[in-house]
Parts: structure tokens; C-alpha cells; sequence
């Protein structure tokens, strides 16, 4: 579904990304893990439009979006969910969630669309009128999520969802990728918590100061020494 | 809960109910002050309805969009110029170009007040567009100081096209035209239309442009188109306030429009609520009356132990220590980016001793 080609990223004079190749399939979860600093949130970021990259390309469904302003990006079907989930800590969570919408045009849809957020949610519903910066990290962090739905993406991107959460809201929050998942949308996952990522994903890749060293499927980079020690913290 | 859900249900109409009520009366008031108020009294009442549209038009850039602008003195100059060459007759502009006749094209246009004014809307709409498209890729100060620059720039250009303008002497006898009818309805009007767009999914956008501009853009809103409008949009409204006020005062010159005009307007937002429509209603309200009521501050005064020589601006200085107790007590203004509710009224008064139940 999403095909990235030789992408390289430059700030300045630091060379962000070097050249990655990443595929996600339609349906699957594909999950990249690595330190600060290797490159995940920039590649997220030069996806969908926020980061201009230098080099090499971005497909969806064969067309080449790379280049492209944010709004059509979002409008083809791709949304990113930040980092440090950036609600709008002024409006209300209803407000937050419609202004994932705003992309589109279908009110119907989008009003089905809020009740399946909710169902999904039902904290959101309870808070609907409340200002989005009242809200907990674990509830912004659901907020984030269904505003990110709200876009009714074909592709979500998540950009360290579980980052500074309680152990049972990041239990919480991976039972609902997977949950979105298995209703159809693909989703790319970007965590520093490799092990909760790769037992989610069908397939991840690892990325170490702007390249791609690693790749495999979910289950097979959970076994691989040199992820399990880098990554998982294990000794041996 | 269900009960709470249940007093909302009933609360709705009666709220709506008071609503009409207190539009009624305010018309009432309207036309009581109309016919019966002095000439002084009546002109406060009749600034405060410009003050409350140059306040929303400075709302909707500070408080809404989140854009720290400090130009708005220069749109209003370009609208009540405008304003003013568009509606003066032919014989009153020859008695006010004495010194250096003004351009003949300008010279036989005489159009009906409502005409005008929208076009005094639109060019000083277009002032903002043409500014606006580079300034506002400036963020926060850079972006203060650039505005504040260009509503000087506007404000000197206008001293110095004498053939257009009249230049530093200004314009005199510019018609009666607002009236209190004519600056109550462009209020309301404008009242109006700010509570739709603020509900509107485009209002929406423009707080999400505020809160946080790169999860704005992440959604898929085009942050600089946004920021445009709402600066394009600010400036018609200013225009058309400016227009309101040139018509009122009915002399019009280039030092009517200096940083202080802008100032005057900013602290009514910001003491009313950056954000809060009713807020600068309210404010613009306090505000223009106590302008004018503290105007005693300014004359000498005989305080029996000593007699003040009269101090020009002190009553200003009452203005700077309300923003200073505003901004230590209660930094968010009046209102903060709330909104006046009948039943915001009604906790204020009847103290609810329910803080300890249910937190749902």
C-alpha cells in the first residue's frame, strides 16, 4: 500500500535519513523500532508532508505522493498521529475529534464515524464537552488516537503512542491498534517500546542513525539477538 | 447524571427564552436612548457598538487565530478614509483641499452611506490580504513587530498623499451617518457572524491554528490559507469599524490612528478575554464608559488638602493598573475563552453547595 524508495531527509547539514526503503502492505501492521535520534518520527514526518525530503520518493497505491501538500496527503487517506499526542488542549475533546474530520466533506459519515470513536472510547464520550487539556495522558492519548480516526484514514501512523503512559493505558492503547487493525486500517507504528510494538506487528523494521538495519517479520526480530539486546534490554 | 442531563433539557428553552428577553430589552434600551438620552451620553452609548466590532475584529486575530497583531489602527485609517472620500459631497471637498486640490477622479464620487462602507470593508480587506500573504509566515513577535510597522507605514503614507488624502490636515464635516441604528445593526451583525464562525468548521480551524499549528497542519487544515483569511477577514471588520468611527467623530486625520488606537482596542480584548466573544462585548461596554466617565481624572481637581494642576491621561493610567491587577488575578481576562451562558450567570449568583458530589 505504502511504498518508500531510497528517502533521504537533510536538516541542514545533518543527514537525517540515508536512504530507506520501507513497504507497508495493505491490511498489516508494520511497526519501526530504534533509538532517539535514528530517524522514525522524521520518516513519519516526510510522509505525510511536514518534512520536505531531499531525495527519493514516497508511493501510495503506486502514486507518488512525495512532494505533495499535507492536506492532500490527509485527503488521499494518510494521517499521522504526533508525537506527544499535540490535541488542542483549548477546544473540547467533541471539537478535537471534528477537526480530524475537517479533510472531509461526507457529514453523515463523519458523524458515524464521532459514534464510533466513542464506542471505541467511551471515556471520550463521558468528557465530550470538556476542554482537551483537562484531560489525562492516557485520555489525550486516546483523544489523539480518535482524532486521527476521525480523518477515516486508510493509513494511520502513529508516532510513540505509549510515550510517558501508565503500563496498563499502553496495554490499553495496543489493544486498540490492533483492534483498528482487524477493522481494516493499516497501520504504521513508531515506538521506542520495541517489544510492545513487535508483538503487535506483522512486520518491523529497525532503524539505526538514518538507515534501516534490520528487518523481519514481528515474531522473528522479538528472537533476533542483536535486537533483543539492543532494544529489549537483555543481556545475553 | 441523568438528572443533570434531564435539568439541561428543561434549562434549553427557558435559556433561549431570557436570551430573546434580553435582545428585546436591549433593542428597547436602543430606542429609549435614541430618543431620549443627551447628545454626550448617546455618543458613549453609540462608541461602545463601534468599540465592540473593532474589539471582535482584534478578537478573531489575537484570540482565535492566535496571531499577535498590532497593525489594526492602519485598516481602520484605510476604512475611514474610504469611507469618508466615498459619501463627502463635491462642495465639501473643495472646502477641505485648500491647499492642494484633490484628484479629479475622486472628486464627483458621492455614494449612499451602506455602499460605502462595504467598500471601505473591502479595501481595507485587500490592505490586510496584500500585507498579510508575507507577514504571516512570521510567527509570535517577529510577526507583532511587523504589523505594528505596517499600520505605521499605512498611517504615513496617508499623511503624505495629500492629493488623495488632504494629508496631516485631515478630512472635516464628514456626514452623520452613524447613527444609532446604523452602528447597533453593524454590531449585531457582527456579533452574529462571529458566534457562526466560531462554529463553523473553518472557526474550528482557526482555534486549532492557535492551540497548535503543526498538529493543525497534520490534520490536514492549510495553516497559512487559515491565517490569511482570519487576518483578511480581521481587517474588513476593522475597515468597516474605522468607517463607524469616522462618521461618528465626523473629523477625520492621520494622528487619530496611531499605536494608541491600537492599544485602546487590545486592552479591551485582553481584559474581556482573548478568545471570548462575549468577552470583548463586555469589555468593549466597561471600557468605552469608563473612558469616558474617568474623563474627570484629567481635569485639575480640588481634593480640599491640595489642588491638582489637571494631569492629560491619568484616567490612562487607571486603564494600565486594571490590566495590571488583570494580568497578576486573573490572566485569561474577564472571560478567558469562555463564553457568557444564562447559566453561568445563574452558579454565579446561586452558589452550588454540590463541588464535593459526583465528579462525572
Amino acid at each position: 500500500m505504502l511504498e518508500i524508495k531510497s528517502l533521504s531527509v537533510h536538516y541542514g547539514g545533518i543527514h537525517a535519513l540515508q536512504g530507506i526503503d520501507l513497504s507497508v502492505p495493505e491490511g498489516k501492521i508494520v511497526t519501526l523500532i530504534g533509538a532517539n535520534g535514528a530517524g522514525k518520527s522524521t520518516t513519519l514526518r516526510s510522509i505525510v508532508g511536514l518534512v520536505k525530503p531531499t531525495a527519493g520518493k514516497v508511493l501510495l497505491r503506486d502514486m507518488v505522493i512525495s512532494g505533495k501538500a499535507t492536506q492532500d496527503i490527509v485527503q488521499r487517506g494518510i494521517v499521522l498521529v504526533p508525537e506527544g499526542r499535540r490535541i488542542f488542549p483549548n477546544l473540547t475533546v467533541e471539537e478535537n475529534l471534528h477537526l480530524g474530520a475537517y479533510a472531509r466533506n461526507d457529514k453523515v459519515g463523519v458523524l458515524k464515524d464521532l459514534d464510533h470513536v466513542y464506542d471505541l472510547f467511551p471515556r471520550l464520550k463521558e468528557r465530550r464537552a470538556q476542554k482537551g487539556g483537562t484531560l489525562s495522558g492516557g485520555e489525550q492519548q486516546m483523544l489523539a488516537v480518535g482524532r486521527g480516526l476521525m480523518s477515516k484514514p486508510k493509513l494511520l501512523m502513529m508516532d510513540e503512542p505509549s510515550l510517558g503512559l501508565a503500563p496498563l493505558i499502553v496495554k490499553m492503547i495496543f489493544e486498540i491498534i490492533k483492534q483498528i487493525n482487524t477493522e481494516g486500517t493499516t497501520v504504521l507504528l513508531v515506538e521506542q517500546n520495541a517489544k510492545a510494538a513487535l508483538e503487535v506487528a506483522d512486520y518491523g523494521y529497525v532503524l539505526e542513525t538514518g538507515r534501516i538495519t534490520l528487518q523481519g517479520r514481528g515474531q522473528d526480530l522479538l528472537q533476533d539477538d542483536r535486537v533483543r539486546k539492543a532494544y529489549l534490554g537483555e543481556a545475553q | 447524571m441523568n438528572a443533570a442531563t434531564q435539568e439541561k433539557t428543561i434549562a434549553l428553552p427557558r435559556n433561549r427564552l431570557y436570551s430573546v428577553i434580553a435582545v428585546a430589552a436591549f433593542i428597547l434600551l436602543a430606542f429609549i436612548a435614541d430618543r431620549f438620552f443627551d447628545a454626550f451620553t448617546l455618543r458613549v452609548f453609540n462608541l461602545c457598538a463601534i468599540y465592540i466590532v473593532l474589539a471582535l475584529s482584534l478578537n478573531l486575530l489575537n484570540g482565535f487565530t492566535g496571531l499577535f497583531s498590532l497593525g489594526h489602527a492602519g485598516f481602520m485609517a484605510v476604512g475611514a478614509y474610504v469611507s469618508a472620500l466615498l459619501t463627502m459631497s463635491p462642495q465639501l471637498k473643495d472646502m477641505n483641499y485648500f491647499l492642494v486640490p484633490i484628484v479629479p477622479w475622486l472628486h464627483h464620487v458621492t455614494i449612499p452611506f451602506l455602499p460605502a462602507l462595504i467598500i471601505a470593508g473591502l479595501v481595507s480587506a485587500l490592505v490586510g490580504f496584500l500585507i498579510g500573504a508575507p507577514v504571516l509566515r512570521l510567527r509570535d513577535d517577529y510577526l507583532a513587530i511587523a504589523t505594528l510597522g505596517f499600520g505605521e507605514i499605512i498611517r504615513v503614507l496617508i499623511t503624505n498623499a495629500q492629493p488623495i488624502t488632504n494629508g496631516a490636515q485631515g478630512l472635516k464635516g464628514l456626514p452623520r451617518f452613524s447613527t444609532t441604528f446604523a452602528v447597533w445593526t453593524v454590531a449585531g451583525l457582527v456579533i452574529l457572524f462571529m458566534a457562526l464562525l466560531m462554529r463553523s468548521s473553518y472557526g474550528r480551524a482557526m482555534k486549532a491554528v492557535r492551540d497548535d499549528e503543526l498538529a493543525a497542519e497534520a490534520m490536514g487544515i492549510n495553516v497559512f490559507r487559515v491565517k490569511v483569511t482570519s487576518f483578511t477577514v480581521s481587517s474588513f471588520l476593522a475597515g468597516v469599524g474605522g468607517a463607524l468611527l469616522g462618521h461618528m467623530i465626523t473629523t477625520i486625520d492621520p494622528k487619530m490612528f496611531t499605536f494608541m488606537l491600537t492599544f485602546n482596542i487590545l486592552l479591551i480584548v485582553v481584559l474581556g478575554g482573548t478568545g471570548s466573544i462575549s468577552g470583548s462585548v463586555i469589555s468593549a461596554v466597561v471600557v468605552t464608559i469608563l473612558m469616558e466617565a474617568l474623563r474627570f481624572l484629567d481635569e485639575p481637581m480640588n481634593l480640599i488638602i491640595f489642588k491638582t494642576q489637571g494631569m492629560p491621561g491619568l484616567r490612562m493610567v487607571v486603564f494600565s493598573i486594571l490590566l495590571m491587577v488583570m494580568i497578576i488575578y486573573r490572566q485569561r481576562g474577564l472571560m478567558g475563552n469562555k463564553e457568557f451562558s444564562w447559566d453561568m450567570l445563574r452558579d454565579l449568583f446561586v452558589k452550588k453547595g454540590r463541588k464535593g458530589g459526583d465528579h462525572a
